[in-house]
């Protein structure tokens, strides 16, 4: 069995004329954060209001927000990549999909996979928001309308403020989940971290220093989330309220 | 929408669930037996007295859940040959085929993920079980076999089989490597006609279907597991 290491490797340039490949590496690290960061924005806000609908005592806006999470849980996030790329701007007005298929790259990969990880995403979060909101006793909601607040009110001031602190431990991996996620992104061009360990290995034929990086890289990003999100849960904590468990893994 | 070929999905359906879907079935059917198998083995071990072993299934498991299943793919697809070598003793990196590669890398990664869930099943059966195991005479296997497990399994049989939903979505990414499973077989039709459209439309339609279905059985069994008990 032969391998040769060579652990230098880092320090030399890398062919596309950037830089070394460690540089690339981290501006393939700066997609990476760029991409999950813009989703996370996408996902908050839309599977907030998905969550705050599916609790709501309006019938049709329960079933829309059911079939919403349905939809977008039982396709594979790969397979929803290649619609928001590949198919989205076919269904769109001919002149809006010819400017989409035109957008310069790295524009042209990074809006697709954000508005996919995004709305993917949202589904999750969606499930999460509902969760919290259902662990709260139902005396709340109807001491808040007895107050005569209106409904949104009820759930802006009493429910949305307890839920969100509830459920931030499963925040914190649905977090993760759309960081190691958007390496699937690659699949449409975007050169994130992945795509970059992946293109190291191909142009210098270390494979297993470019994975070795990509991956210390990755655990390290996982590391400031886990400490940064615990400082939040303290700083915001409730006392005597714990996370809800909601079944069911994911990647 | 008025150009829709449905066409090019009659032409190639056949092709699709014969080569495609049949990859797809195999890789989940193998990688769910031994995702669970090895999953319930480091789940043991990461339960167990002996600080190296739990260790070692601690940090296993962490690891594979901090990185994302491509870069996962990616390692195990290179490295597997160069641990076949170092198995059988070869001096070259030996050749692994594309199907045994990502049987190897889903069933190790999966494991990580079944691990969690066997663990929480583990630990949700009562400690005085296991002591009036060993009361009993049993040793460590079969208080395992016979009194733990068993029920672990049954309790968690819905998070197993929704994990392996997941499992199913999952393999979709096996496209990176360039192998023909549903998607990938779709994948070439799309490009072979250029009907990226419905190709991919179809593909989704498909997924769905079946996860959806399979969702739904699954709520039911929990169900039936809950009148039960």
């Amino acid at each position: 069995m032969q391998y040769n290491w060579n652990w230098k490797i880092f320090w030399e340039a890398s062919p596309d004329g950037s830089g070394t490949y460690l540089s690339t590496l981290f501006v393939g690290l700066q997609w990476t954060l760029a991409t999950a960061l813009s989703a996370w924005i996408i996902a908050l806000v839309v599977g907030s209001l998905l969550g705050v609908i599916r609790t709501s005592p309006i019938k049709w806006a329960v079933r829309l927000g059911d079939a919403y999470v349905e939809l977008f849980r039982n396709i594979p996030l790969l397979v929803q990549m290649f619609l928001w790329y590949f198919v989205l701007p076919e269904l769109m007005p001919k002149a809006l999909g010819t400017a989409i298929k035109q957008m310069p790259p790295p524009w042209g990969s990074f809006v697709p996979a954000v508005l996919c990880l995004g709305f993917f995403t949202a589904a999750r979060v969606a499930e999460q928001v509902k969760a919290g909101i259902q662990t709260l006793p139902r005396g709340q909601t109807m001491a808040g309308t007895a107050m005569g607040l209106t409904l949104p009110q009820v759930y802006r001031f009493i429910l949305l403020p307890v839920a969100y602190r509830i459920i931030l431990p499963p925040m914190t991996s649905e977090f993760m989940n759309i960081i190691k996620n958007s390496s699937v992104a690659l699949t449409i061009g975007l050169v994130e971290l992945t795509a970059r360990a992946r293109a190291m290995q191909e142009y210098s034929f270390q494979v297993f220093e470019a994975f070795t990086a990509a991956t210390l890289i990755y655990i390290m990003v996982n590391i400031i989330v886990v400490f940064g999100m615990r400082w939040v849960e303290r700083k915001v904590a409730v006392p005597g309220f714990i996370g809800p468990q909601v079944a069911g893994g994911g990647h | 929408m008025g150009d829709f070929d449905f066409n090019v999905i009659q032409r190639s359906w056949v092709y699709l669930f014969k080569e495609g879907m049949t990859f797809t079935l195999t890789l989940t059917a193998m990688a769910m037996v031994g995702g669970i198998f090895f999953g319930t083995l480091l789940a043991m071990m990461r339960l167990s007295k002996f600080k190296a072993l739990s260790m070692f299934a601690a940090g296993y498991v962490n690891l594979v859940r901090s990185i994302p299943l491509l870069l996962v793919i990616f390692w195990f697809y290179f490295l597997v040959p160069y641990i076949g070598a170092w198995v059988i003793g070869s001096p070259t990196p030996i050749k692994v085929g594309a199907f045994w590669s990502s049987v190897i890398t889903f069933t190790m990664f999966e494991a990580a993920y079944y691990s969690e869930i066997m663990r929480a099943g583990i630990q949700a059966i009562p400690r005085g079980q296991v002591w009036a195991g060993y009361a009993l005479g049993l040793n460590y296997w079969q208080t395992m076999g016979t009194i733990v497990l068993p029920q672990a399994f049954r309790n968690m049989l819905p998070i197993l089989l929704t994990q392996t939903i997941i499992l199913f979505q999952d393999t979709s990414l096996v496209y990176v490597l360039s192998i023909t499973d549903f998607l990938g077989a779709a994948a070439k039709v799309a490009q072979r006609d250029g009907r990226l459209v419905e190709m991919y439309t179809f593909a989704a339609l498909v997924y769905f279907v079946i996860c959806f279905g399979l969702s739904l059985l699954v709520k039911r069994l929990q169900a039936r597991i809950a009148i039960v008990r």
